[in-house]
């Protein structure tokens, strides 16, 4: 097992970064360098901690990088983290975003400011994915919420006041659930052990709790992240969200923040409380099934591009959803994959948004026509982005939508085939608006648009690259996450209902 | 073997990273050059596999690649299957190809996007490879969908016109609701044989029950009506026309559209187990094959009668592969594959000499003005109206054989849409090169010229392939044939006695009857005008009106939906109920009041406080 000061200092780097950056305020230039010097070492070390990860731990039940403190014994608090194959590649894009944030997304206005929130911003969500122990990832679950409100808050769009408070309020009300479950939990086992007061995950996971209690909580607790990722009915916060939030903002929301709602999902409603599985799946598959159709069809309807890639990101997040409740190792390992791939596939497309609202001022679809035209690589940058969206086969979205569809077709036939005409919906709204924005003839303002930079092209490097390659060869990250989703998967169903 | 199938596979997207990683620097010579190097290439060591292939006893080499998705119990390994049938599709594939990327050299000259329309067809020829080449079915999907996209950058490769924007786009989408039924028959055939390799699910096939047979075999069924336009999911293809002719006839006649029949055939182990499937199969085929030729009689654009000429013909393969005459099949797509290419790019030539004109009412007369291209076009269509010797005559012929022996109203309505084909083509070649010249009303041009030798050396090529071809399958020749060299690929073909000799020789006389009564009918009606309204239905013209049916049963409500969702089902019903949920909280809880003053600063100051509280909570029950 590898050391726990990797995490530790993945940590506290963005922590000294968002200090040294709000310290050198008074030269914005100084605090931004500060900041793309932070994320570079940042990623570098998330990508060394991918390498270095033992996936043999995970046949043992243990995490790589582990290691736990007890803060407060009387009140249960402790710094307790580890990695393993679901929660590794989120370290990873915790980082990505941050790097691809910084450099694609600046916000000239104030910037000190913005680049610190980003740094602490990134400090929390990876401190909440890192965190083996229930209590500390509510804390920085919940810490999470504070930066991304004063990012939307203060870069936003004109509605960005009303935006940011809806998103606040509604965050934070579905989390209130969360609190109660977990603590209710921790003093249940508390009660049936009868020691000291513990959130530790590993605690929790075997306490004994009645089918009913199990039922309850693990409603709780799958509100929260529902709320988060979201889920179908309880979305209605993202398409404004996204929209009036910043390039950055919205990049952090949609491909980084979204995936600590599915990631609590898997990791903790289904891994802590089995016995409400059979009772919640069809529920929930439903809702995700639902998600995925719906979003799809207001993808079509909608005005904008921002709102549109919201709407998509609904039935991306539907597919995450389908797959973790599956059953099937199949199944969640292509939803932890497509937690990664739609990360990475957002933040294209919210990247390339930026760079049309910056020349155009606007992301209403009705005010772009034939981009294509004056912009040839820009439409093709797009062009990867969007069939990667869509699932063409030999990029990365495929790889993650197909083993959830063929994973969920095993244990849920029903719904794994009717989930699959999302994936005919989804051509239908990407296409469309492609042939919206890029395609026709280019006249007026839209004709002179210049093309797509060098430095822009750069930063959407990495987001081609890996749509690339883990459409290609995505054995690396799958030999790694799966170990850990067939512990889980089998702790949850020891009968063996998964294939 | 391994490294030359390997290298067949991967010559083409060298010639994409080649022209991609230079393009800029290169002249279009050079991209020319480069892109039809790598395919002739590629063709040129297809022709050494084939007889490596000949000189095997066990022709089924299977080489790997690397492994590419594998989790759990699912594994998946990017592999190439040799054997007979790929081989003979990687044959035809990558020899036509080669000679479009010639034509096209030429075709292009001077066009903006010289360089991308290059890099999409290697592409194209890439995805093409690996989708035939593949050793499992989500594989082949790689290629089949790769194709896919590949046909739409090249049908909307006019961007700037809305027409082809919208073809590409109809192209796009009508292929993936096939691709939902492939996706379904890989799930169906995973959960029952726990594989998708291609040996794998076929050593199991005969395990499958009868049910999940024919849904296999169904869904199969809905994914090849969607690439090789078929009814119900055929009318994307005349749409597609919008692309450069070329592509028309590389991607759209010879190739791509004719990947669906080759799924099926390759799946023939499957189909075996469900005899209500491959009916199924064997009507929509003929079904097909006879609606696009009455639409075929009554179309101007010189283009659209092609387009739909290829949908009909591809119905007859599929009827072929329903009577479980696989070969025959095959045949027919090689030989189509000749005539109709040739007549693709006859056209292409006339069009051009003609300052891109389509309009058969504006041609005519234009034998004399194009002395390569009118032999070659003539060639093409006596094959296709099934005059023998020519190659169309044998093809036809087989598949016409074997549905006689299955199933006598297929063979029926195989030979009235044998009368429509004959017809309709000479109808089409009466317009375009005989009677008065009605060119001069066109702009621009004043006299139609030949085109340059690029264009007119796959002509001849082709002509003589078109000519020749029946020789790969001919009835007599015994163990030298195409069915001969596929046959083992089927496994047990099912047993239906094969018609006798006597028998064979009527049949080919009812095909002869039925080109020569339909050739000349359109001689008598067309000869002498090229107007004659009532010899164009307009239900015909319009294409059976399948599409306003689709739009106002499927498009408009979808619309009305997504709109209706957009505008009332967001805002006032979901957003609507949380927001009712909040107000009523908020009313229940008038003594809260105060705290909802809308400024987050203050709701995070309670989270902290309530984190507090907590705190102090736990720590006065510990202790």
């Amino acid at each position: 097992m590898h050391s726990s000061i990797y995490l530790g200092v993945l940590i506290v780097m963005p922590l000294v970064g968002a200090l040294v950056a709000i310290l050198t305020r008074k030269q914005e230039n100084i605090s931004y360098y500060v900041a793309v010097v932070t994320a570079t070492l940042e990623l570098a070390l998330a990508i060394v901690v991918a390498v270095l990860y033992n996936n043999h731990l995970a046949g043992d039940g243990t995490y790589d990088f582990m290691s736990r403190h007890v803060l407060s014994a009387p009140l249960g608090l402790a710094y307790d983290v580890g990695v393993d194959g679901i929660s590794l590649f989120m370290v990873v894009l915790t980082a990505l975003v941050l790097f691809v944030a910084l450099l694609g997304a600046r916000e000239r206005r104030r910037e000190a400011s913005f680049v610190g929130w980003l740094l602490l911003l990134t400090s929390f969500t990876l401190a909440s994915f890192v965190s083996h122990d229930v209590l500390e990832f509510f804390i920085f679950f919940e810490f999470t919420l504070v930066p991304s409100y004063f990012i939307i808050a203060n870069w936003g769009g004109a509605q960005r006041a009303r935006a940011a408070l809806k998103f606040f309020i509604y965050t934070f009300s579905g989390s209130a659930f969360l609190l109660v479950g977990i603590l209710y939990l921790g003093f249940v086992h508390q009660h049936q052990t009868g020691g000291a007061l513990t959130f530790a995950y590993s605690a929790l996971a075997n306490t004994p709790i009645s089918h009913g209690v199990s039922v309850w909580l693990f409603i709780a607790f799958a509100i929260a992240f529902a709320v988060k990722s979201p889920i179908w009915p309880f979305h209605t916060w993202s398409p404004v969200t996204y929209a009036e939030a910043p390039t950055g903002g919205s990049i952090e929301l949609s491909a980084l923040l979204a995936k600590l709602g599915s990631y609590g999902l898997l990791r903790f409603a289904v891994g802590l409380f089995p016995l409400a599985l059979p009772d919640m799946r069809p529920i929930v598959l439903t809702l995700a099934v639902i998600g995925i159709l719906y979003g799809s069809l207001v993808a079509c309807a909608t005005p904008d591009l921002k709102r549109l890639v919201a709407y998509s990101s609904v039935a991306q997040m539907g597919f995450i959803t389908l797959g973790i409740m599956s059953g099937s190792v199949i199944g969640a390992t292509g939803a932890v994959l497509l937690m990664f791939n739609h990360g990475v596939i957002t933040m294209g497309f919210f990247l390339i948004i930026g760079f049309i609202e910056q020349r155009r001022g606007s992301y209403q679809i009705k005010d772009l026509t034939g981009l294509q035209g004056p912009a040839p690589v820009m439409a093709a940058l797009f062009t990867v982005v969007m069939m990667a969206s869509l699932g063409l086969p030999g990029l990365s979205g495929f790889v993650s939508e197909f083993l959830i569809l063929v994973g969920t077709f095993g244990t849920h036939a029903w719904w794994g085939a009717i989930a699959a005409i999302g994936v005919i919906a989804a051509a239908a709204y990407l296409l469309w608006a492609y042939q919206r924005v890029f395609h026709g003839k280019a006249t007026g303002v839209n004709a002179a648009i210049p093309d797509a930079s060098t430095k822009e092209r750069w930063v959407l490097v990495p987001v081609v690259a890996l749509i690339l390659v883990l459409g290609v060869f995505p054995k690396p990250v799958l030999d790694r996450i799966t170990p850990s989703v067939d512990v889980l998967i089998h702790h949850v169903a020891p009968t063996g209902v998964s294939k | 073997m391994a490294h030359i199938a390997t290298l067949i596979l991967l010559l083409p997207l060298l010639g994409y990273v080649l022209v991609f990683a230079n393009g800029r620097a290169l002249k279009e010579r050079a991209i020319g050059a480069v892109a039809t190097a790598v395919v002739a290439l590629s063709f040129v060591l297809t022709v050494v596999a084939f007889i490596l292939l000949l000189h095997r006893t066990n022709r089924e080499v299977t080489v790997h690649l690397f492994n590419w998705i594998s989790v759990g119990s699912f594994h998946v390994s990017a592999a190439l299957l040799v054997d007979p049938l790929s081989i003979t599709m990687c044959l035809f594939v990558t020899g036509i190809s080669a000679l479009i990327h010639l034509y096209s050299t030429a075709y292009m000259h001077g066009e903006r996007d010289y360089r991308k329309f290059f890099l999409y067809l290697n592409l194209f020829v890439f995805s093409m490879l690996v989708l035939v080449l593949a050793n499992n079915l989500l594989m082949t999907f790689v290629g089949w969908e790769g194709v896919g996209v590949c046909s739409y950058w090249l049908v909307s490769f006019y961007f700037e016109r809305d027409s082809a924007a919208s073809a590409g786009k109809k192209a796009f989408l009508y292929n993936r609701v096939g691709d939902f039924g492939l996706l379904v028959a890989m799930f169906l055939l995973f959960h029952y044989t726990h594989t998708l390799n291609y040996l794998g699910v076929f050593h199991l096939a005969g395990t499958l029950s009868p049910t999940v047979a024919t849904l296999t075999v169904l869904a199969l069924l809905l994914a090849a009506t969607g690439k090789s336009a078929q009814i119900p999911l055929f009318n994307w293809l005349p749409d597609a026309m919008e692309g450069p002719t070329p592509v028309s006839a590389l991607i759209h006649a010879a190739t791509m559209v004719t990947a669906g029949v080759y799924l099926l055939v390759r799946m023939s182990p499957v189909l075996t187990m469900s005899p209500d499937g491959r009916l199924t199969i064997a009507f929509i085929g003929a079904i097909t094959a006879f609606v696009a030729a009455t639409i075929a009689t009554s179309q101007r654009d010189i283009k659209k009668v092609l387009a739909f000429s290829t949908v009909s013909q591809i119905g007859y393969m599929v009827l072929a592969v329903g009577v479980g005459a696989y070969s025959a099949a095959i045949f027919l797509m090689v030989a189509h594959a000749f005539y109709k290419a040739l007549l693709f790019l006859g056209s292409g030539s006339v069009i051009h000499s003609l300052n891109g004109e389509q309009d058969m009412g504006k041609m005519g007369g234009l034998a004399k003005y194009l002395p390569i291209t009118f032999p070659a076009f003539l060639v093409g269509w006596l094959a296709i109206s099934g005059i023998p010797p020519f190659a169309g005559f044998f093809a036809k012929g087989d598949v016409l054989t074997n549905a006689f022996e299955h199933n006598k109203l297929l063979w029926a309505i195989g030979v009235i849409t044998a009368i429509l084909t004959a017809y309709y083509m000479t109808r089409l070649f009466v317009l375009t090169f005989r009677g008065n010249e009605r060119f001069h009303e066109i702009e621009g041009v004043h006299e139609p010229h030949e085109s340059p030798w690029p264009m007119t050396v796959p002509l001849i090529v082709l002509s003589v392939l078109a000519i020749v071809g029946g020789v790969i399958d001919l009835p007599w020749a015994h163990g030298a044939t195409l069915a001969h060299f596929l046959n083992p690929v089927f496994g047990f073909v099912p047993a239906v006695a094969p018609a006798s000799t006597g028998a064979q020789w009527g049949l080919a006389l009812v095909d002869v009857a039925a080109a020569v009564i339909g050739l000349l009918a359109a001689f008598a009606i067309w000869r002498d005008t090229s107007e004659n309204p009532r010899f164009e239905s307009k239900f015909f013209a319009h294409v059976w009106y399948w599409d306003d049916f689709y739009d106002a049963t499927i498009g408009k409500p979808l619309t009305r939906a997504a709109q209706f969702s957009d505008d009332v089902v967001e805002p006032k019903i979901i957003d609507g109920a949380v927001g009712a949920v909040a107000v009523g909280i908020r009313d229940s809880a008038e003594g809260l009041r105060k705290i909802q003053s809308g400024f987050v600063r203050q709701y995070a100051l309670a989270m902290v406080l309530g984190f507090a509280v907590i705190v102090v909570y736990l720590l006065a029950r510990v202790h």
